[in-house]
């Protein structure tokens, strides 16, 4: 099968990639930068149609995980990369005869801000989504499903908190700022949180290429809520950082994030800011899911469970 | 006249348009009327249940029952003439003309097949009236919160005669929606406002409620009133009905209160009765489960009838050892510290008691509710209530005023035995019926002196038949309201033979009840007892010396006990003088009943009670005892899944009923070792019935013959029991379903930990295990997040996988044993904890 990758530097693009050129499918990466992986290459942008045609063409299946990810910058980014960004391959997609598009988004689209206890994957909603990144993901997912059809298959997976070796985003943070000791344990530490090591989250991907359902939204997860402050003492166990333990009430944590995001905003700062009302909220609610749809119509569970996950993140941050 | 609008609006809730449609029918006077009802349109139905709403409410009410109806069942819900979306009318519709006009109405419909009346409030003598005219075809009534008759000294709802005013009915009723709105603001839970609007819809003006105050004033509560010969035949009729019936009834309803009920269930005495606690006046509406419950009732009806279990021949009765030893003058009852009560004597003042009892209005099957704390008076009382072939009601003071209220009140009291704080929370629970004082309490009609006095020269009451209730329990009330549950004669006596020969009691034994409410049993069982001294208000206050003084006083051989009071006899063992050891040692058995008594604590009672056998039973207030386990068998089976309770009894079967992976159990009863299920109990001695729970018991006896027990457990290779929690605590996980006291017990047994629950959380069938556990080093003033160590510890034992460990001070326990872990409650607290905080 001819398979292309949209956004195969990040790491779940590269795993995803990796796990189709292993199986032998013939596949082909998009993305700005280059992953040097083996396999036929197209550079470029995401939202440019030119590029994005040319990589689209003559390809059974698309994976579109190209995105901008992130807490900061203005919304016209968000909203190029990732709006722009899949309207033009969904358009490339069609106009290309692609039979089947898996499109990655996250479970962040469909929820409001309150606590997500065991719920199932609720439809893409911009009006509710918080932050530009939810919102610019909602309506790409939207503009994907609106797309499904007898000539193109699509299903949207959403995996949940993707780590493993070699994470940017999600692990690096953390340990970062451990070990800046800029992490404080918000709240009770408690609400559960729902997480994917980037295998299993490659393995659901792969598993929705071949699939049989579409025109859904499906969320993908260890399956395994631990506590977030179990989660986030483990990933910084597994790196070697000391765990957080100084303790900031949610309101506090709430308000300090919209200080600043404003002193952020005033002052046009393009880093990474410590705290966001987004990131407080993220820290402090629950957030996992009811995967037995996900599992029965993916014909998938995930083969790395968290222990062996810590594991291997572990023995990724091992010196030598 | 003012026309109906064409149909129902759209979009009402739960309100299938489908079901919506019209007909003109004419009356017997040649006038054609509008109507508008509710038809599923089942077509050569095997039955129709004719659904007849009151006021100010239309067909929106049944709605949930048109839903829910058994397959090739026809459902009919009229809005009466001037009600809901049919015709307006011009004067009023009395209740004679009502009723024919729903004979038209079904006539002209074609309902010629079994027919089931269901009616709500004043719906409800129409549709009483409609069956009383429809014998042939009637096939059962199924009758709401409503009234056929004022009883006697009644004036009539007092809420409704407030509104039947003049110049307030025309206001309340008609003038304003005041009526119309506050009808559907009494429902409990309050209803959505979506709803509430719905019932109000065909009412939005003053000429739409025409009929609605006219309905009103149709209330004959005079004797003069038009309708009154009307309503006085319908509730003279009724009595005559052989057809089967069910009330469904809201307590807590503000205008049809008990006494109605009382009304209609002496008028009906064949009547199965569903007490839907905390429901009110709307009672459709506050219990939607009642449209399954009628549904599962008429498919009932033309279900073949259980065999009957082959009845044996009862052996006595339950006071027949008082009678065998009317002569004899050694101590039936000992109470330490008070007074000694020979069999002769117990023999006599039951006698005369029962005899006054009868002289002073109790009748065979009177309830008479017995509210004095354990003493020689109790025994008195309970021998004497049984004698005189009445039925003695015991809720037990754990359940809190309001909750021994809701029990006492459900049972339909016919008097009350008790001395003055026991009369006095009579008077606070309003429950009905003579009060009997024992000591001297101002107020009460009689006391039980008189009685006996009184007693004494008149003729012994007959005996009841075996078959007749004795006894009306309650459970313990910790999952939701209490339930009455009922016993037989037969089936009490059966219990009591089960005790005896389960512990080889003989007339030689001498009971010890640590625990006073035991102190009962002695004289069923035959045996002379003793009752340590200590407060029966503080059962705290027993220790092991007090428990050797009584051995010693009646030379004890066999001890009945509480965990709790065990507890304290071990703690106090040091306490013991050589005498008081003595008297102990000749305690050849220990009888521990209430919760599961843990293995240690078996143990060490082996240093004050050398001589005995530690026993276990396994049961609950409907069948007691179930199996039995001593502490050495308990140490034999090692660890398992759950607590071993032991071995079924003889004559006791036990089956389990296998899981779902969404908790219920579904599964056809078996035997199978390994096999999780909810336990399933058949014998001689289980109760005859839950009490005005008709649905509960339909469900706890689903499988004919045998009681469904709420515990999840199974049986092993030896065949003995294992209970692995309650059926609402077992957690549904996508992986399947898990039970929590095998892992609470694993967890318990390490160091680290001093209790455990473990609870799930998340919606039904996707749950995670969660466990709470209290350290052995003491936990943290609020509920959290266990240490890394402590929860890789746990993790590590549990031998399932936990999505989080918290630990907390201590573990909340339910009121009454205060040593069952309420995992309900932790489960809540768990629940709030993991989902986060609110910002």
């Amino acid at each position: 099968m001819r398979v292309l990758v949209t956004g195969a530097s990040g790491m779940l693009g590269r795993a995803t990639a990796t796990a189709l050129i292993e199986r032998g499918d013939d596949v082909t990466v998009l993305q700005r930068r280059p992953a040097s992986l083996p396999c036929r290459e197209v550079l470029g942008d995401v939202a440019d149609p030119g590029v994005v045609a040319s990589a689209v063409t003559g390809q059974d299946t698309v994976v579109h995980l190209a995105a901008k990810v992130d807490v900061t910058g203005r919304w016209a980014e968000y909203e190029r990369a990732n709006v722009t960004g899949t309207r033009v391959v969904v358009d490339a997609c069609r106009r290309a005869g692609v039979r089947r598009l898996v499109h990655v988004s996250s479970p962040s689209v469909a929820h409001g801000g309150a606590a997500l206890v065991g719920v199932g994957a609720g439809p893409a909603d911009p009006a509710r989504a918080r932050g530009h990144y939810s919102r610019s993901k909602a309506a790409a997912e939207r503009e994907a499903l609106a797309a499904d059809s007898a000539g193109l298959a699509v299903l949207v997976v959403r995996p949940h908190l993707v780590w493993g070796p070699g994470d940017t985003q999600l692990v690096e943070r953390v340990v970062e700022r451990a070990r800046a000791g800029r992490l404080p344990v918000i709240g009770s530490g408690a609400a559960l949180i729902d997480t994917t090591y980037v295998d299993n989250a490659a393995d659901a991907l792969v598993a929705a290429v071949d699939a049989a359902v579409h025109g859904e939204a499906l969320v993908v997860s260890n399956g395994e809520p631990r506590p977030v402050a179990e989660v986030i003492a483990r990933l910084c166990r597994a790196a070697g950082v000391p765990a957080p333990r100084r303790r900031v009430p949610v309101p506090v944590a709430w308000g300090a994030g919209a200080v600043v995001e404003g002193v952020w905003a005033a002052t046009r700062r393009r880093d990474t800011p410590p705290l966001t009302r987004f990131l407080a909220e993220q820290l402090s609610t629950a957030h996992w899911f009811d995967q037995r749809r996900t599992r029965s119509v993916l014909r998938w569970t995930p083969r790395v469970g968290l222990e062996e996950g810590f594991t291997r993140l572990a023995a990724a941050y091992a010196p030598g | 006249m003012v026309t109906a609008p064409p149909s129902v609006p759209p979009g009402l809730p739960g309100l299938d348009p489908a079901w919506s449609r019209h007909l003109t029918v004419a009356d017997a006077t040649g006038t054609k009327h509008e109507w508008h009802l509710l038809d599923n349109g089942v077509a050569e139905p095997v039955g129709t249940l004719l659904c007849v709403h009151g006021n100010p409410t239309w067909s929106y009410l049944w709605r949930r029952l048109l839903a829910a109806a058994p397959p090739g069942w026809r459902v009919i819900a009229p809005d009466q003439l001037g009600m809901g979306f049919s015709e307006r009318l011009t004067g009023p519709r009395p209740l004679a003309q009502r009723v024919a006009d729903l004979g038209d109405l079904t006539a002209a419909l074609g309902v010629t097949g079994p027919v089931v009346t269901v009616g709500h409030d004043w719906g409800g003598v129409i549709s009483l009236g409609w069956a009383l005219q429809h014998r042939a075809q009637l096939r059962g009534v199924v009758l709401g919160n409503t009234a056929v008759a004022m009883p006697e000294g009644d004036l009539g709802p007092a809420l409704i005669r407030l509104a039947h005013a003049p110049g307030v009915r025309a206001a309340v009723t008609v003038g304003t929606p005041v009526f119309v709105r506050a009808t559907t603001a009494l429902s409990w839970p309050p209803l959505p406002a979506a709803v509430r609007d719905a019932f109000a819809a065909p009412y939005g003006t003053p000429a739409r409620r025409r009929s609605v105050g006219d309905f009103v004033a149709d209330i004959p509560f005079s004797p003069g009133h038009p309708s009154r010969a009307a309503q006085e035949q319908v509730a003279e009729g009724i009595r005559d009905l052989d057809v089967p019936a069910l009330l469904m009834w809201g307590p807590r309803d503000p205008v049809f209160g008990e006494r109605y009920l009382a009304d209609l269930q002496e008028r009906l005495p064949q009547a199965q009765l569903h007490r839907f606690e905390g429901a009110s006046h709307l009672l459709p509406e506050d219990a939607p489960q009642y449209a399954d419950a009628i549904a599962q009732w008429v498919t009932d009806l033309d279900a073949p009838a259980p065999a009957a279990p082959p009845a044996q021949a009862p052996t006595g009765h339950l006071w027949s050892a008082l009678t065998a030893r009317a002569d004899d003058d050694s101590p039936a009852v000992v109470e330490v510290g008070g007074g000694t009560v020979s069999w002769a004597q117990l023999h006599r003042r039951v006698e005369h008691l029962a005899a006054g009892l009868a002289g002073a209005g109790i009748r065979p099957g009177h309830r008479v509710a017995l509210l004095v704390e354990p003493s020689a008076d109790l025994t008195a009382c309970v021998y004497a209530v049984w004698r005189a072939g009445a039925v003695i009601v015991v809720a037990d003071k754990g359940l809190g005023l309001a909750g021994m209220r809701r029990a006492l009140r459900s049972a339909g009291v016919d008097a009350v035995i008790g001395g003055a704080p026991g009369l006095a929370a009579a008077r606070l629970m309003r429950l009905p019926g003579l009060r009997i004082a024992a000591g001297r309490v101002p107020g009460a009609q009689h006391s039980l002196a008189e009685l006996e006095a009184r007693g004494a020269t008149a003729a012994p009451p007959p005996a009841s038949p075996a078959d007749a209730d004795c006894a009306v329990l309650f459970t313990s009330g910790a999952t939701g309201p209490a339930k009455g549950v009922v016993y037989t004669q037969r089936q009490a006596l059966a219990q009591l033979e089960l005790v005896r020969s389960t512990y080889r009691l003989s007339p030689e034994d001498r009971l010890v009840a640590a625990f006073a409410p035991f102190a009962i049993l002695g004289p069923a069982l035959g045996i002379g007892s003793a009752v340590p001294d200590v407060d029966v208000t503080e059962p705290a206050s027993l220790t092991a010396a007090t428990l050797a003084d009584a051995a010693a006083a009646v030379g004890g051989t066999v001890v009945f006990a509480s965990p709790a009071a065990l507890r304290r006899v071990v703690a106090t063992a040091a306490e013991l003088t050589a005498d008081q050891r003595t008297a102990l040692g000749r305690v050849r058995l220990l009888m521990s009943a209430g919760a599961p008594v843990p293995l240690a604590l078996l143990t060490a009672l082996r240093a004050v009670l050398p001589a005995a056998e530690a026993h276990t039973p396994y049961g609950m207030t409907e069948a007691l005892p179930v199996t039995d386990v001593t502490a050495e068998e308990i140490a034999a089976a090692g660890p398992g899944d759950g607590v071993c309770v032991g071995r079924p009894l003889p004559g006791v079967e036990v089956r389990v009923s296998p899981l779902t992976p969404l908790g219920a159990a579904d599964g056809p009863l078996t035997a199978d070792p390994g096999t999780t299920g909810e336990v399933c109990v058949r014998g001689p001695h289980v109760k005859d019935r839950y009490d005005a729970l008709w649905i509960t018991e339909r469900a706890a006896s689903r499988d004919p013959g045998w009681h469904r027990t709420g515990d999840v457990g199974h049986l092993d290779d030896a065949g003995r029991l294992w209970i692995e929690g309650r059926l609402p605590h077992v957690v549904t996980t996508a992986a399947g379903a898990v039970t929590p006291v095998g892992v609470e017990q694993r967890l318990e047994a390490l160091d680290a930990v001093s209790a455990a629950a473990v609870v799930g959380v998340g919606p039904a069938g996707a749950q995670v295990v969660v466990a709470v556990v209290v350290p052995a080093t003491g936990g943290p003033r609020r509920l959290g997040l266990a240490d890394p160590e402590l929860a890789d510890a746990v993790r590590q034992a549990a031998g399932t996988e936990l999505a989080a460990v918290l630990v907390d001070r201590r573990l909340p326990v339910d009121i009454r044993h205060q040593s069952k872990v309420d995992r309900r409650a932790v489960a809540g607290q768990a629940a709030r904890l993991l989902a986060g905080a609110r910002r």
